[in-house]
């Protein structure tokens, strides 16, 4: 009886959230089309959705995706490789650890976004000003995350492998690295969203091309139905790529 | 980061520590040395603050010798230039005014989510239905649609704050579901068999236990907050920072733009610390 029940509330939630959605949809072309909000504020879904089809449909979006593509690859892989390298070389040490990680966290802390600015000065409008900026952004908390996984594995273990003869390769292989992928991992989950994020934001900011680049322009020129359509295409794009990853990291945690 | 700081307790003080002036055979010097390289090794607070200083003496020599100064400023130079960015027309205003925004922007979220996480949280269906909704938005990339922002509330502060709330408003509300879904049902069943109205069950029993977990969220509010209303101010501004930033890197003026943002960053780090020392005093009653 009892699952019966849960299934049932199950169900209701559900409808709630369709409910809430179809709600939204509802409200959104009612107040389009008969409630009379101004069309430069709000397009109607309709139009939106036939903009979505046609974008879709024409590939207009791959020179622009393309270029923020390109650009979240470098400065992902550039912050993995640097992150994961330092981040390893400190937990050598306790006392180094000791040293760096409260530095590398208060940095952290603050909203790097800030330098925004320092960074175009520095690097541009194009390509290199967002790969910076967005290696910068999502170096540190794969950084904090190595360390942490690296200098957490259990003495023990450490101990007993070496006890037990194992070479210092045999020791990484099979007792570091299976113990700090899971918190490496939560790391890595963190540095791939801020880095989409950023350089999202970064291209919305100032920049030359790029998605962002594109709603700013769309949105300059008043063109609302497909603005909205694009946006619509970036968070659809960002939301696989969420769900792709999230799937990644639980298939990482599972290792061992 | 809780994680990574919580992961260092006290750490056992290195090998190397050995105590070697027992050798008598030590001359003077080698002796102060060793003294020396232990009192390091006993405060690594001191090293930190090295490692910064060699930080910025690496960034002096190459911003003074290496690098064009149209792009970067040399430290001593932007310290010294300080009092010539404050005194430039409209600048504290600026700062007056992000600040105003950060402000009303932060409050509006603790209210807005603390009404929607005790709404969400207290109705097991609620939280059902609705958690899942509240994650997926927050999910979302609320860059995308920064533009719309302003053209909705128009390029004042208006727009700043609205952008500000919206990324603070999220890790409150999931926090404040979570701090009440940790409440253990037996002090709820305890509190209500002893008479309790529904407004003393909140006031007495949800309202402590929320506390941490409340004030977690206010933390990650706040930088949910900063990094909103500074996107916006970034993004197009007509009297805030943001403007200034531009008109400095247009100007290609780093001296002036190095010391604008460093006394922003100081303010977001007060602004930071000023709810994390808040969460610590709070949360101790347990």
């Amino acid at each position: 009886m009892a699952s019966r029940s849960e299934k049932a509330q199950r169900l209701a939630s559900r409808a709630v959230q369709i409910g809430l959605l179809l709600a939204v949809l509802v409200l959104w072309y009612l107040a389009t089309n008969f409630w009379g909000v101004n069309r430069l504020l709000l397009p109607n879904p309709v139009a939106v959705w036939h903009q979505f089809i046609e974008v879709l449909r024409s590939g207009a979006f791959l020179p622009d995706l393309r270029v923020t593509a390109t650009e979240f690859a470098v400065a992902f892989t550039l912050a993995t490789t640097s992150g994961i390298t330092v981040g390893y070389f400190v937990s050598r040490s306790r006392y180094w650890v000791r040293v760096l990680e409260p530095l590398l966290a208060g940095i952290f802390s603050i909203p790097i976004i800030l330098f925004l600015p320092l960074y175009v000065l520095f690097f541009g409008l194009g390509l290199e000003s967002k790969i910076a900026l967005g290696t910068t952004i999502s170096f540190f908390p794969i950084v904090l995350a190595t360390i942490a996984g690296f200098s957490n594995v259990d003495r023990v273990l450490v101990t007993a492998a070496r006890s037990m003869g194992a070479t210092n390769y045999q020791l990484f292989r099979h007792v570091l690295l299976p113990a700090a992928l899971p918190v490496i991992m939560g790391g890595l989950r963190i540095g791939f969203t801020i880095a989409l994020l950023s350089i999202l934001g970064s291209e919305t900011i100032a920049s030359l091309a790029g998605l962002g680049h594109h709603i700013v322009e769309l949105a300059e020129n008043m063109d609302m139905a497909r603005m909205f359509a694009y946006i619509v295409f970036v968070v659809l794009m960002v939301a696989l790529l969420n769900a792709v990853v999230s799937r990644l990291e639980a298939r990482g945690r599972r290792y061992r | 980061m809780s994680l990574a700081r919580s992961a260092h307790p006290t750490a056992a003080r290195p090998r190397e520590s050995g105590d070697p002036t027992t050798d008598s055979r030590l001359r003077g010097n080698e002796r102060t040395l060793a003294s020396a390289k232990r009192f390091l090794l006993r405060h690594p607070g001191v090293v930190r603050l090295g490692v910064v200083i060699l930080i910025l003496l690496v960034w002096e020599i190459s911003a003074r010798w290496l690098i064009n100064p149209l792009f970067v400023s040399p430290p001593s130079r932007v310290l010294a230039g300080l009092g010539s960015v404050l005194t430039t027309e409209g600048v504290p205003a600026a700062l007056r005014l992000t600040f105003f925004e950060l402000a009303v922007a932060f409050a509006i979220s603790v209210v807005i989510g603390l009404a929607l996480g005790l709404a969400i949280g207290l109705q097991p269906f609620a939280r059902r239905s609705l958690l899942p909704v509240v994650l997926l938005v927050y999910g979302l990339p609320q860059i995308t649609i920064l533009p719309l922002f302003i053209l909705f509330f128009g390029i004042g502060a208006a727009s700043k704050i609205a952008f500000g709330v919206t990324h603070g408003v999220f890790p409150i509300v999931i926090t404040v579901v979570a701090g009440v879904q940790n409440l253990k049902p037996i002090l709820l069943t305890s509190a209500r068999s002893m008479g309790a109205s529904r407004w003393q069950i909140l006031r007495w029993v949800i309202f402590p236990h929320m506390i941490p977990s409340f004030f977690a969220g206010m933390r990650l509010g706040m930088s949910g907050v900063l990094l909103g209303v500074l996107l916006a101010e970034l993004y197009v501004s007509t009297a805030g920072i943001g403007y200034f930033t531009t008109m400095f890197t247009e100007s290609f003026d780093p001296t002036k733009l190095f010391g604008l943002i460093g006394m922003l960053a100081a303010m977001a780090i007060v602004l930071n610390e000023i709810v994390r020392r808040a969460e610590i005093r709070f949360s101790r009653w347990r």
